[in-house]
């Protein structure tokens, strides 16, 4: 039943002409940032060249780029996710998953993973340009591994917490908008956290990700996505079964 | 003779902030049978329907499908209901046939049984040219077609239609209501209207629901008495409203 309803979303954003510019949009975006990061790499890699343990080019042309990444993803997916819930209310299509046997776990789960789906093609889209460096360089392949695996766990991250809010409301753009306000939030917590054992850190998935970032993988950092993501789908589960189980 | 009972509700309750939509309703329904929603505007039938099928918790009351509590068991009962809400719950950008087989899947039709309830219910609704349309790019007539597919391509043992017959021309009420008699006899039906010859030709039973309560419950024979169905049903609204 879950992925009955996975491959449903996915070919259902997959319909949508709106995805499809987006998809295009963040693939230019991402190119347009690679060549930029290529070129001021090249104009300095002289310099670098005569440091010792000289930084490379994957950690100069591909963390940050990853950076980049996860920043306009946390601003599309609200996009994507207001309208996995919320906008069935308003079509009232919701009623059809009301009223079938389906269990509002599969539910959630089901649009969560067609999501993902979504999220893994973008995120492969952008792995692929970085591999084009494996052709010019030694490329670090294991801090590439690393920086794709944290940008994936932060969209799970964000498609979860914008599930949520797609449960919580009845307007796609409300939800949209909570969702977008609250990742925001949640990346300034980052930014305005004084040093690195501010507890504002902690709580930011962005501080997380930047770890992954740095080609540190850390079981502390991937115990808070697998937390934080867990926690975000049981919310959007119990605000469903209470909707159905309270008669309000 | 009594048949098999496939839905019983009772004592059932919703409000609407402090107002009360449907109360204390009461309802049974036999296999075989077809059963009437009456009532005007705003008397409750929609969240009635709605309740039945689960789309909707009752403030209280009890209902069981087949045996199987809704609230205790609600995957199993569910299972046994199809359903067509007022607004029929089509998704626009996805094509008849991806939309149906998507439904039956979700009822948990046997995958090797996908392609025989597709088209089964494809051609019991006449929807055998539309397949390959999008769902959005069809009448209204036809939607409401692919409405009704949706809520009969698992067999459910109760189909629960509210309005079914809305926005159709002249020929395809005519089809739906075959397609009612048909189900009528191979499982039960619930309908709604408001065309009270579509009740007078269809139903066995009646209800007639006013401001959220029962107001009266008989064959639509009965009912009919000698005069004709329209004079009973304003007589039957207007006395309770009198007595009220």
């Amino acid at each position: 039943m879950i992925l009955t309803i996975a491959k449903k979303e996915f070919r259902s954003l997959f319909a949508a002409p709106s995805t499809w510019w987006m998809l295009a949009l963040l693939q230019f975006l991402f190119a347009w940032f690679y060549f930029g990061r290529m070129d001021d790499y090249l104009q300095v890699q002289a310099q670098l060249a005569q440091l010792d343990n000289a930084p490379g080019a994957t950690i100069s042309i591909a963390a940050p780029l990853c950076s980049v990444l996860a920043l306009m993803l946390m601003m599309l997916i609200p996009l994507f996710t207001m309208r996995l819930i919320a906008e069935e209310r308003r079509n009232q299509t919701w009623v059809l998953l009301l009223a079938a046997p389906v269990p509002a776990a599969h539910i959630v789960l089901g649009k969560f993973l067609g999501l993902m789906l979504l999220l893994v093609l973008i995120v492969m889209g952008a792995a692929a340009l970085l591999a084009t460096l494996l052709l010019g360089t030694h490329a670090d392949i294991g801090l590439m591994l690393a920086d794709i695996l944290g940008v994936l766990l932060l969209a799970a991250t964000y498609a979860a917490l914008g599930l949520y809010f797609s449960a919580l409301s009845k307007q796609p753009l409300v939800a949209a908008a909570g969702a977008l306000g609250l990742s925001f939030g949640l990346w300034l917590l980052e930014l305005g956290a004084s040093d690195n054992r501010s507890y504002l850190r902690a709580i930011s998935p962005n501080a997380h990700f930047q770890n992954l970032n740095m080609g540190l993988v850390n079981s502390a950092d991937l115990a808070y996505f697998a937390l934080v993501i867990a926690t975000l789908l049981w919310l959007t589960i119990r605000q469903l079964n209470d909707e159905r189980d309270r008669a309000a | 003779m009594t048949a098999l009972l496939t839905l019983s509700a009772r004592n059932l309750m919703r409000r609407h902030d402090d107002r009360l939509v449907v109360n204390d309703v009461s309802l049974e329904l036999r296999h075989g049978e077809v059963l009437g929603l009456l009532g005007h505007n705003g008397a409750g039938k929609s969240t009635t329907l709605q309740m039945l099928t689960g789309a909707l918790p009752p403030h209280s009351g009890q209902i069981e499908v087949c045996g199987f509590d809704l609230k205790q068991q609600p995957q199993q009962a569910k299972s046994c209901i199809g359903f067509l809400p007022e607004h029929p719950p089509l998704y626009r950008d996805m094509r008849v046939d991806d939309y149906l087989l998507y439904v039956a899947r979700l009822h948990r039709v046997p995958s090797g049984k996908l392609a025989a309830a597709l088209n089964q219910a494809k051609q019991r609704c006449g929807l055998h040219d539309c397949g390959k349309k999008l769902v959005g790019t069809l009448s209204k007539g036809y939607q409401q077609r692919v409405g009704i597919a949706q809520a009969i391509i698992h067999n459910p043992a109760v189909v629960v239609l509210d309005e079914p017959t809305v926005g159709l021309d002249p020929a395809q009420i005519r089809d739906i209501r075959a397609l009612i008699r048909e189900l009528g006899n191979s499982s039960s039906v619930i309908l709604s209207t408001h065309m009270l010859n579509e009740v007078e030709s269809l139903c066995d039973r009646v209800l007639i629901l006013k401001q959220g309560r029962l107001i009266y419950s008989g064959s639509s024979a009965e009912m009919l008495g000698n005069g004709n169905m329209e004079e009973a049903f304003m007589q039957i609204t207007e006395n309770k409203a009198a007595s009220a």
